[in-house]
């Protein structure tokens, strides 16, 4: 018997600062830079928000949807790359969170943005060898752009989290492949606070080679073709990126809107594919087929072939809040209380 | 904050784990050995229980003049929620501003910072209340802010 989606829920914290804002700043021209970036506005974590609190708040979205013992939960693995501490797992925080402590196995992935599709990964193998129950994997961030760097405009906030299991599977995970190179487009290094990057080398080489090679392998690998799909979703650094590789695959804007976040909550770099995700499975039906195809910087990107059962009929979203409810209750704030939020202002005490 | 004193409370603390006496049915949060009304007779009757983390604001205050930690949340909101299984437990209303507080509000427990011992200790997770957004489609649901 296959794995797949037993249960799924999202966080996006509340807060939002628009693309014209941080501009402002930096004496940028804030209409070109969001139509360039096709962003709008980026999400801002709360100033005691962090990764495990959105990890935390997603899992337990989650489990509001679905009568699982938390104590079948035999794996948590937290993706991310702004996990709270560089030593302290981010997933025993949240294995306590949800009550599944103390008989699981539990780690912290890390792969720039795609430590959380990776996760899904891992519990797949783990729930198909039959070592466990659920396994509960989640991709959340709070990514930080160095003030006045590009990544600032985009670099934002939010989680997704996926219990898989082989019973009750709401969306079967037919097949997932993986594509890795060893490519510099983005780092971060130990004590750094703020990553650096290649600047334009992080699309051709990084972004577009990655995700073109894995969805086309996955395709392959299925016997698919980019029609079958109702609904595509890839990593989106910015809106434009998205677009324009679901173009040169093959695939419709239609396909790609429901899934695309980032114009309105910005990249949420782990939070990205399992947020748009969570956006298709809000409104899929039986039968829809989706491909979701991550990337990471570093680089790789990891794709999955999946297929929505009969059992999302029975299955009470509404029981969680919506990706949508999320993005739609947002409360702006300026570039001072951003500054603030996000710990770049120092006390001076 | 002493680390093994947060520590064995990190239980109750994220899950707002509490105990209800089985003789008169009061549920405490936090957990108690003995039931204050019972005494004697609750020994062993003591069952633990997570309770639902919503409940309303039973009184509040706002903070102008912050404690540690809360330098960066001021103005913050100090408020006794009263759970809906009884207990009333004092905490921080987040995601939303001074302003739209008020006793009776709906809120549901979430799991936030609560302090840090500087920028190289632990970090303190416990819980807070944000409004309970109140929507037929969902438990937090959407907010109209435009
Ligand atoms: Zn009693």
């Amino acid at each position: 018997m296959s794995a797949g989606i037993v249960s799924y829920g999202a966080y996006i914290p509340r807060y939002r600062i628009d693309v014209g804002e941080i501009a402002r700043v930096w004496g940028a021209d804030g209409e070109a830079r969001s139509k360039s970036l096709a962003v709008y506005s980026k999400s801002v974590p709360g100033p005691d928000e962090d990764t495990a609190t959105i990890a935390i708040e997603a899992a337990r979205n989650a489990l509001r949807r679905v009568n699982i013992d938390p104590k079948d939960i035999g794996a948590v693995f937290v993706g991310s790359e702004s996990h709270p501490y560089v030593v302290k797992p981010t997933a025993s925080i949240v294995a306590e969170a949800i009550g599944a402590t103390p008989y699981l196995t539990a780690a912290d992935y890390e792969f720039a943005c795609k430590a959380g599709t990776t996760a899904i990964q891992t519990c797949m193998a783990m729930v198909k060898s039959g070592m466990i129950k659920y396994g509960l994997a989640i991709g959340a961030d709070t990514s930080q752009g160095a003030p006045g760097d590009p990544l600032e405009y985009t670099a934002s906030a939010g989680g997704a989290a996926y219990i898989i299991g082989k019973e009750g599977v709401i969306a079967r995970i037919n097949h997932t492949v993986s594509y890795t190179t060893d490519t510099p487009d983005f780092w971060r290094r130990e004590g750094q606070k703020y990553p650096s990057h290649g600047g334009r080398f992080t699309g051709e080489p990084a972004y577009f080679k990655h995700i073109i090679n894995c969805t086309k392998h996955l395709m392959e690998s299925v016997g698919t073709k980019p029609s079958d799909y109702n609904y595509a979703v890839f990593h989106q650094p910015n809106g434009k990126f998205p677009m324009r590789v679901a173009k040169i695959l093959g695939f419709t804007k239609e396909q790609i809107t429901t899934g695309l976040l980032t114009p309105y909550i910005g990249n949420t770099y782990s939070g990205a594919v399992p947020l748009g995700l969570a956006a298709v499975l809000d409104v899929a039906k039986p039968g829809d087929r989706i491909i979701a195809v991550s990337f990471g910087s570093g680089a790789g990107s990891d794709a999955f072939d999946i297929t929505v059962e009969d059992e999302i009929e029975n299955y009470p979203r509404h029981m969680g809040p919506s990706v949508m409810e999320l993005v739609e209750n947002y409360k702006m704030v300026d570039y001072a209380i951003y500054a603030k939020f996000r710990r770049k202002i120092h006390l001076g005490v | 904050m002493a680390i093994p004193r947060f520590w064995r409370h990190i239980g109750s603390r994220y899950n707002l784990v509490g105990t209800k006496c089985k003789v008169c049915g009061k549920v405490y949060f936090p957990p108690r050995d003995v039931c204050p009304v019972c005494h004697r007779k609750s020994l062993g009757s003591m069952e633990r229980v997570k309770l639902s983390g919503s409940g309303k604001i039973y009184s509040y205050t706002v903070i102008h003049t912050p404690q540690k930690d809360f330098e960066m949340q001021t103005p913050y909101v100090m408020a006794i929620v009263e759970l809906d299984e009884g207990p009333r437990v004092t905490a921080q209303i987040v995601d939303c501003d001074p302003s739209e507080v008020h006793i009776g509000m709906r809120v549901r427990a979430v799991l936030r910072r609560i302090g840090e011992d500087g920028e190289g200790g632990i970090i303190y997770y416990g819980y807070k209340f944000v409004p309970e957004r109140t929507s037929a489609k969902g438990a937090q649901g959407h907010l109209s802010v435009k």
